[in-house]
């Protein structure tokens, strides 16, 4: 088989793999796979900042949070129909996204680090402080959407059903714009600010783009928290939220579509099984796992699978080439 | 001037900070994490039965060995690297401390004794108490004999040698990784002491220094990410304004006082992202 042929088949195979997961396990399994798929939501933006674009955002548990709680209005306060939430709660963090983008995107790498993890840590805060609208620390109960009767699932495999729908789009999208117009311009930014310049790119208009796409993207997953747990109150959102979803692109791969699945199973699973162990666990793995990535894969879980590919292809290769010209050292393969 | 008392604290992280970033152009996220960890050593050593002048002054030892081994083990091999890279390193770094500590001395507060009495002094018809007025006398200790080391002797000015131009330093015979060593564990030492005189203030637990690396980060980039003397002024002035916009402005009260030092830091970045004393990032195309 060719390589688009195998691509199209994988695809395929984890497709039906994602359709399958809600049959094959009980409720309670179901429900951490669907929020493996809003991790992975989150971690899709995410990486389409960090990865793609080069930007250092430590604040996207705020977009998160400021998805989740308009969602959680829009239901709750405004009868608005779930659907029309998601979309809403994308929206509103796109906005939200592009607003904060304008100023502080003229602020270079670190600095923008420091901005961001001061939003993520003052978020709960302003949740906190407004709370005759969002009810402070109690929290606000949400609605969860309920399957239809003449689907015949049960509301825990339609729930992950939904999700599943709405990340299989944003994943579309992504996929998309990272090979359109727009993303080759991400990445020509990234990897050389000038010339990418020379050659007409806006600089300041991409990296606000990016900045707004990646927020509604956490705008998105943060509506779909709310329809997975049916309830938001500022204690969830914590710094060590944001830094997970930070953890989970750097472990699924930096500028890769397929990492973000690898890295939200491996946020929504570790603290899980950690916690068993000791609570403080948690945060000495995706310490640990950070550093060790940065030294020693620093291209991630997807990049691993390209790495061995690659290394497959050109074993191949090799004996091909050995088996027509044996006197040839085969050198070329080696690049 | 508890205000001052404060400020000299964030101060304090600060010039830790600006350390680091002059030697290695890191910001080193992980600087309050390792405050709050050689606090918890100082902790565990003055628990055990040390005194606490002697818990305080091995502690700082520890902390000036652990800066330098960080620099080297770990850091090293990432120098020079993508700011995407560092800030990732150190974040782990800050989130693996964070852990380890919680791991070893759980997630409880503990009351931390404090260096000074809890006695009060008049001047000139002003209460002060001797924990602030000698908060802020360490402080200026501190930056004093910063300014004569860096200033005044030979390793000084191989460190500075190391920072602004670290292969011309090496044909010279500057032992530039000795040098920037010496930064991280001075650094590392500075921060030990800031958490020392934070700790009886607040409660020491894992999250002791969260806050004050926030209000630190501001006080530096206020002052300017490469300026000593930047530091010291950025810290005092976010410390009062905090204490004072905590106090007299009803909407921001104690709950929203973590927004004065990020507006701070907004408003600097735009304005003047150099800050107050820092010099101008040029940039060669």
């Amino acid at each position: 088989m060719t390589r688009p042929r195998v691509r199209i088949a994988v695809i395929c195979a984890l497709a039906a793999l994602a359709v399958a997961i809600p049959f094959m396990f009980g409720p309670y399994r179901v429900g951490q796979f669907t929020l493996v798929l809003v991790y992975a939501v989150v971690a899709l933006g995410l990486n389409l900042l960090v990865g793609y674009n080069g930007q250092i955002s430590l604040g996207h548990g705020a977009f998160f949070a400021l998805g989740a709680y308009s969602a959680a209005l829009l239901i709750e306060k405004a009868d608005v129909p779930h659907l029309l939430a998601v979309p809403a709660a994308g929206a509103v963090c796109f906005a939200a996204g592009y607003l904060f983008g304008i100023p502080a995107l003229r602020l270079r790498g670190l600095y923008l680090a420091l901005v961001t993890l001061g939003l993520a840590i003052a978020f709960p805060q302003l949740i906190k402080r407004f709370d005759g609208l969002t009810e402070g620390t109690q929290g606000l109960t949400v609605i969860q959407p309920v399957a239809p009767s003449w689907l015949g699932l049960a509301d825990d495999q339609f729930l992950y059903l939904l999700v599943l729908a709405f990340a299989a789009l944003m994943f579309l999208g992504a996929w998309n714009l990272v090979r359109g117009q727009l993303g080759r311009a991400v990445t020509a930014v990234r990897d050389a600010e000038i010339p990418a310049a020379t050659l007409g790119v806006d600089l300041g208009a991409t990296k606000t783009r990016v900045f707004a796409v990646s927020a509604a993207y956490a705008g998105v997953a943060g509506a779909l928290y709310v329809f997975a747990i049916g309830f938001v109150a500022p204690e969830a959102f914590t710094l060590t939220l944001s830094f997970g979803f930070l953890a989970a692109i750097v472990v699924g791969g930096l500028a890769t579509i397929s990492g973000a699945i690898f890295g939200a199973l491996f946020i929504e699973f570790v603290p899980v099984y950690a916690s068993d162990v000791n609570d403080a666990l948690t945060g000495v793995i995706y310490g640990g796992v950070l550093i060790a990535f940065m030294w020693f894969l620093p291209e991630g879980a997807a990049g691993l699978f390209q790495r061995v590919r690659g290394l497959m292809d050109r074993h191949r290769d090799r004996r091909a080439w050995a088996s027509e010209e044996k006197d040839l050292t085969p050198e070329g393969g080696a690049a | 001037m508890d205000g001052i008392a404060t400020g000299s604290i964030y101060a304090a992280v600060a010039l830790a900070l600006v350390l680091i970033f002059r030697s290695t152009g890191i910001v080193n996220f992980a600087q309050g994490e390792m405050a709050m960890f050689s606090t918890f050593v100082a902790w565990a050593l003055y628990e055990a039965g040390v005194p606490l002048g002697l818990a305080v002054l091995s502690t700082l030892v520890l902390s000036f060995v652990a800066g330098m081994a960080i620099e080297r083990a770990l850091i090293r091999h990432f120098e020079g690297g993508e700011p995407l890279t560092l800030v990732i390193v150190t974040l782990g770094m800050f989130i693996l401390l964070n852990g380890l500590a919680g791991w070893i001395w759980g997630f409880e507060n503990r009351g931390f004794p404090s260096l000074f009495s809890d006695d009060a002094v008049t001047v000139g018809g002003v209460r002060l108490s001797v924990e602030s007025l000698g908060i802020v006398a360490v402080l200026l200790a501190v930056v004093g004999l910063l300014f004569l080391l860096f200033q005044r002797t030979k390793i000084g000015l191989a460190m500075r040698a190391a920072a602004l131009n670290p292969e011309s330093s090496a044909l010279l015979g500057v032992r530039v990784g000795t040098m920037l060593m010496l930064g991280w564990g001075l650094a590392a030492a500075l921060g030990a002491l800031a958490g020392v005189l934070v700790a009886p203030r607040l409660f020491l637990d894992v999250n002791l220094m969260g806050s004050v690396l926030i209000y630190a980060f501001a006080a530096a980039a206020l002052g300017g990410f490469d300026s000593a003397l930047g530091a010291v002024v950025g810290g005092w002035v976010i410390g009062v304004s905090e204490n004072l916009a905590g106090t007299y402005v009803d909407f921001i009260g104690a709950d929203l006082k973590i927004l004065v030092p990020l507006g701070i830091i907004f408003v600097v970045l735009l304005v003047r992202p150099a800050g107050l004393f820092g010099t101008r990032e040029v940039a060669r195309a």
